[in-house]
């Protein structure tokens, strides 16, 4: 019922290997290269941050272990570009010509990165959906981190915290539902929180009682606490 | 949008990843989809003007002007946007304060969000299944990778970035630093101290 990306709280990964701060910010070229061909693509226009990253959590099990992180982004981004039309399975394997592409109009030019990176991709958007929940109201998130839409969908319901009760810290405004971006079906912008749980809540032995753990979840992903779950946060 | 299925056209370009990069490059460049200078440009970007110095110097600030600290923490977005700090992957920002009595760390457990125009790209541990796996479980014992211990009394909170708002860790100035300038205090301020893996230098 999950992805290999869904790992939150997963156990056995070993420890954390800290850098030297003056590490290089790209450790080989070919890193420079994937995140700089990957932003590049962005500009053509033909998929959103949700659909990207869709892409990467589609990886087999199997390629999604094995990738190291740049080979998930340059992987994801042959498969995008093959299902969205822009490049055929021909193109890949170097059997068809160079000539000019229709989208090549769009490509992006040197000139424009710094505007293009300065100027962002905003996800905040009007919205007449209601504003259910104030801060301090105590909310159970859905029991099945899934998406509800697509079977197999793109969610940012980590199941780490599926069915788990916490209280709304604050209200972020209406943000893009990735669950209906990331599949064409629309921007969806409902209200967006900041959800605060106990550590207890969500795992058997929390390191200390007062820790606690906050995710972004979008109104859609919760419900009011039932009544007579008052011990939570 | 297509879904899942079997044959996925990545295993068409070549298996090793410098050859993987560098053929789908060529492939797009030859038809003109991108363009090999606008690459160097954004590698330029993240490699030498965008990084975490310019997150120290938004701490460094905060540390030494009262309101500037009150209006960063109650809405950092225009905050940072008159300092030039707005941008791809920093579009919704949240800066959030270490106190005594709690500690704060931030991770993606999902994928790799980051507050780029504050931070730059992420280092590898950032982006490592260990940190995204452990970080919201076992904060303490991830911390103590770093060399970290808190104060049994301080309490941690690990803000796992789901959406598209990005956080930024504001620490505790470190004591003996009052006659600092915001350039001295900012050489202070790591880049891990801002993710909340690490504590600020403390001045000798």
């Amino acid at each position: 019922m999950s992805r290999l990306h869904d790992m939150g709280g997963r156990f056995g990964d070993g420890p954390v290997v800290p850098e030297a701060a003056d590490a290089a910010v790209f450790e080989q070229d070919w890193h420079a290269r994937a995140l700089a061909v990957t932003l590049a693509c962005g500009a053509l226009g033909k998929w959103n941050i949700d659909i990207s990253r869709h892409a990467r959590e589609r990886l087999s099990p199997k390629d999604y272990s094995r990738f190291s992180y740049y080979e998930k982004w340059i992987s994801a981004l042959a498969d995008l570009l093959v299902e969205t039309g822009v490049l055929t399975s021909e193109d890949l394997t170097g059997e068809s010509g160079s000539s000019p592409h229709d989208l090549a109009s769009k490509a992006l030019k040197a000139d424009q990165v710094a505007g293009v990176l300065a100027k962002g991709g905003p996800a905040d958007r009007p919205s007449d959906v209601p504003v259910l929940f104030a801060p301090g109201t105590k909310v159970m998130t859905r029991a099945i981190a899934e998406n509800t839409a697509v079977d197999g969908g793109h969610t940012r319901l980590p199941s780490y915290v599926a069915g788990a009760q916490g209280e709304i810290l604050r209200l972020h405004g209406t943000h893009v539902l990735p669950d209906s971006n990331a599949h064409g079906l629309g921007e969806a912008p409902e209200p967006l929180y900041a959800v605060v749980f106990k550590a207890s809540e969500l795992w058997q032995h929390p390191e200390h009682p007062d820790d606690e753990v906050v995710l972004d979840l979008w109104q859609s992903y919760l419900a009011p606490a039932p009544a007579g779950r008052e011990q939570g946060v | 949008m297509p879904h899942d299925h079997t044959d996925h056209p990545h295993a068409l370009l070549p298996p090793e990843p410098a050859l993987r990069v560098k053929a789908l490059e060529t492939i797009l460049t030859r038809k003109g989809l991108i363009d090999p200078a606008a690459l160097d440009e954004i590698i330029d970007t993240y490699q030498n003007k965008i990084g975490p110095q310019n997150g120290a110097s938004v701490v460094a600030r905060a540390w030494s002007d009262p309101a500037f600290k009150a209006a960063l923490l109650e809405n950092a977005d225009p905050v940072l946007a008159d300092l030039g700090f707005y941008g791809r992957q920093g579009e919704h920002m949240v800066v959030v304060e270490n106190t005594p009595n709690q500690h704060n760390m931030v991770v993606c457990t999902l994928c790799s969000c980051y507050p780029w125009p504050l931070l730059g790209i992420p280092p590898g541990w950032y982006k490592s299944d260990a940190y995204r796996a452990r970080a919201v479980r076992e904060p303490r014992k991830v911390l103590a990778d770093f060399g970290v211990t808190l104060p049994e009394g301080t309490a941690v909170r690990v803000w796992d970035s789901t959406a598209e708002v990005r956080y930024l860790v504001l620490p505790m100035r470190p004591e003996g630093t009052e006659a600092m300038t915001e350039e001295e205090l900012a050489a202070l301020v790591s880049r891990d101290s801002m993710i909340g893996t690490d504590l600020p230098k403390v001045p000798a």
